[in-house]
């Protein structure tokens, strides 16, 4: 029966009826949700950490899915856009670190607010950005996100405040640590731990690499980043630890990047090729959802490869307007300089080249 | 032989490479060498010659630097001369400084002049004014380095020109050389000069090869600190730039030399000192004069050296207003077309040219 019913489901979906094997398939009695053990987080100043089980429904694991695969794609459209030197500068990318930034989306509410560094695509993404506006972006077209003026590293959205490309300052983090926990702010700090910086690994920059005890006054997490439940429970036990006015919490998010630091890095000379391949084929993110949801029958493999179809039909469209989208108007070089402005003049490369700039 | 000595007294840099073959058995064959291995030689010798010398920064070491300047040094010298340092540029540099100020002479890398920002306080108020303030007692023989400037599709926060900011600086010395021969002799005048010297460096400039006169192949090559070059004599106008700029400015004398405009190119190899005799000279010859920088026009290194001209003798020789060509007045954009029209192009050099000119 089960044979029949997927082949019937086979059929259809080739002939893109959605509606009529989505129905085929959900009629197959999939679980509602299932239970799932998920790693102890390793706790700092906390008497207790996130649950060590979790209930995913399969309308929410469907959705975490999709989003990953999204991620993933959209990052590996940009490898190859950048390679045909469609994109320029710099291009940092996250694929290996989809349940972090799908997690943490899934923890909180759209009306927290994010920051992070250049890594951002996929945060960008799960704050409500389309991939067609985050790819034209990279390109630099009018149709991007930022108007094609912030390109990679300076993706802006409702209550996200990018990108940004200028980190380090161990310094500043103190400073923000020491503030945080003076004033009681409902600060979550997190790191991406995905243990090389550029080009040099954790052990060679860090006195001390357990990153979750470095807010010192600062309870941290740290939390396995590979597996999106264990990310998904943290960021609801850090978020709800600030929310009840305990003020900041810290967590590490232990990840990986299969991509080098950036585009011009292959990413091979600080580590090597079979440690990479040792993480895509035991920790990759995705992989890890798909085989909990397939083996506790919240999904079936061939939904999910559905899935699969459909996020990479959704990428080639975004990537066809971002190629084909014309650049910025040079009309538009001046503009948003300032905000709430009257408009006025801007120099261009010498003084009889004049550009408007409006607000 | 009468033609051959004629050949003979042309400046070394016309000599073609056959007759130098000829001539100076020795020499590799016309050496061409690349702005970033000129540094690099700079460096390697100038670390051979005084063990005090050494370099640290980020990916210096065992990546071979970031854009692999220092390629092989830390292979050569090992781990007390070539410093890997974790992402903390206040933190390194005030390292470097203490370093300095106790005897040592470091150079410091940052990734690019963008970074160095963040340790801004250290280059300004610990290494520039400490020999001022201490009233001659305490001097403090440091380098700063690193890329400077404008790059390909790197956007707002990556692209920005430090020279005018570090040049406002009395204790600094600035320097920003524009081929492998200025790269060279600068980088190992910085490094013995016993005063704080920013090297300003150019990532588009360090793939680029010149023709290595013989003189620069030797390890005592230095060039001084302060003194400007004529790369181009002429009679109709004098074209001042610093960095890559200077090509540019060449490439636009020979299209305008086809239509019988002779520009005098002046390349200022330092921002601080500024050799502004050099320039006066030119002026009072051709009358006219013409600035070319990546960096922003409002306080910028041309409207220093406009400046500078009305106060001097020159002012008087001058036939028309001195005309400033300058980065556009905006956040460097990432989009292709806008960043295009954000710095100075030849057409904009020889515009502001035929201006001056009154063409």
């Amino acid at each position: 029966m089960r044979k029949m019913l997927a082949a019937v489901s086979r059929v259809l979906s080739g002939v893109a009826q959605k509606p009529a094997s989505r129905v085929l398939v959900a009629s197959r009695n999939f679980a509602n949700d299932a239970t799932f053990e998920i790693k102890k987080c390793d706790l700092h100043r906390l008497e207790e950490g996130p649950p060590v089980t979790t209930v995913l429904t399969r309308e929410d694991g469907l959705r975490y899915y999709r989003m990953m695969q999204t991620v993933r794609r959209m990052e590996l459209k940009a490898d190859q856009l950048y390679k045909q030197k469609i994109i320029r500068g710099f291009c940092h990318l996250c694929d290996g670190q989809e349940a972090c930034c799908v997690g943490l989306e899934a923890g909180i509410n759209p009306t927290d607010h994010l920051i992070t560094a250049y890594r951002a695509h996929g945060f960008t993404f799960t704050r409500g950005l389309s991939v067609r506006e985050i790819l034209a972006e990279l390109t630099g077209r009018r149709g991007g996100c930022a108007k094609g003026k912030g390109g990679s590293m300076h993706m802006y959205a409702k209550n996200f405040y990018g990108g940004n490309g200028i980190v380090g300052a161990q310094g500043q983090i103190f400073e923000a640590y020491n503030m945080a926990a003076l004033w009681k702010l409902p600060c979550v700090f997190i790191c991406e731990n995905n243990r090389y910086g550029m080009g040099t690994s954790v052990e060679r920059a860090a006195a001390s690499t357990d990153y979750y005890k470095r807010g010192d006054f600062i309870p941290g997490l740290r939390v396995d980043g590979m597996d999106i439940l264990c990310v998904r429970e943290a960021t609801r036990f850090a978020a709800a630890y600030c929310r009840s006015g305990k003020g900041p919490i810290l967590m590490e998010l232990q990840t990986y990047r299969y991509h080098g630091h950036s585009m011009s890095d292959p990413g091979v000379s600080y580590r090597t090729r079979e440690e990479i391949q040792e993480v895509r084929s035991k920790s990759d993110p995705i992989m890890l959802l798909k085989d909990r949801m397939v083996n506790s029958n919240l999904a079936s493999v061939e939904e999910l490869k559905e899935i699969d179809v459909e996020v990479r039909k959704e990428i080639e469209d975004a990537a066809q307007f971002a190629t084909a989208d014309p650049e910025p108007p040079l009309e538009e070089l001046g503009y948003h300089i300032y905000s709430s402005d009257p408009p006025f003049e801007v120099r261009g490369a010498n003084q009889w080249i004049k550009f408007k700039s409006i607000s | 032989m009468a033609a051959v000595s004629g050949l003979m007294r042309r400046p070394l840099e016309q000599v073609s490479g056959l007759l130098r073959r000829r001539f100076h058995r020795t020499a590799s064959a016309a050496l061409q060498v690349t702005v970033r291995e000129a540094i690099n030689q700079g460096m390697d010798e100038e670390l051979e010659r005084d063990e005090k010398v050494f370099l640290l920064g980020e990916e210096v070491a065992q990546y071979d630097g970031a854009y692999k300047v220092s390629r092989g040094l830390w292979k050569k010298y090992g781990d007390k001369r070539i410093i890997d340092t974790p992402i903390s540029e206040m933190g390194f540099a005030g390292i470097a400084v203490g370093a300095a100020m106790a005897g040592l002479r470091p150079i410091c890398e940052f990734m690019t002049f963008n970074f160095s920002m963040q340790a801004i306080d250290q280059v300004i108020n610990s290494a520039a004014k400490t020999y001022y303030m201490s009233g001659g007692h305490q001097p403090v023989p440091i380098v700063f380095r690193g890329p400077n400037g404008a790059s390909a599709g790197v956007a707002a926060q990556h692209s920005q020109c430090f020279a005018a900011w570090y040049g406002h600086c009395p204790g600094l010395k600035v320097v920003s050389p524009w081929n492998s021969e200025d790269a060279k002799g600068l980088i190992k005048s910085a490094i013995r000069d016993d005063n704080p010297v920013v090297v300003l460096e150019n990532e588009l400039m360090y793939g680029v090869p010149f023709e290595f006169p013989s003189e620069a192949q030797s390890k005592d090559f230095l060039i001084p600190i302060g003194k400007a070059k004529i790369e181009r004599q002429g009679t109709h106008i004098t074209v001042v730039a610093h960095s890559r700029p200077v090509g540019h400015c060449l490439e636009a004398a020979t299209v305008l030399s086809k239509e019988g405009i002779e520009c005098e190119v002046i390349n200022m190899r330092s921002i601080r000192p500024m050799d502004i005799e050099t320039i006066e000279a030119s002026v009072m010859k051709t009358n006219h004069l013409i600035t070319v920088e990546g960096g922003w026009p409002q306080f910028g290194v041309g409207a220093e050296v406009c400046a500078r001209i009305m106060e001097g003798p020159a002012f008087n020789f001058l036939d028309a207003p001195a005309v400033r060509v300058t980065g556009a007045d905006v956040p460097m954009p990432y989009a292709k077309i806008l960043e295009d029209n954000s710095i100075p192009q030849v057409k904009d050099i020889i515009f502001a040219i035929k201006k001056t000119l009154n063409i």
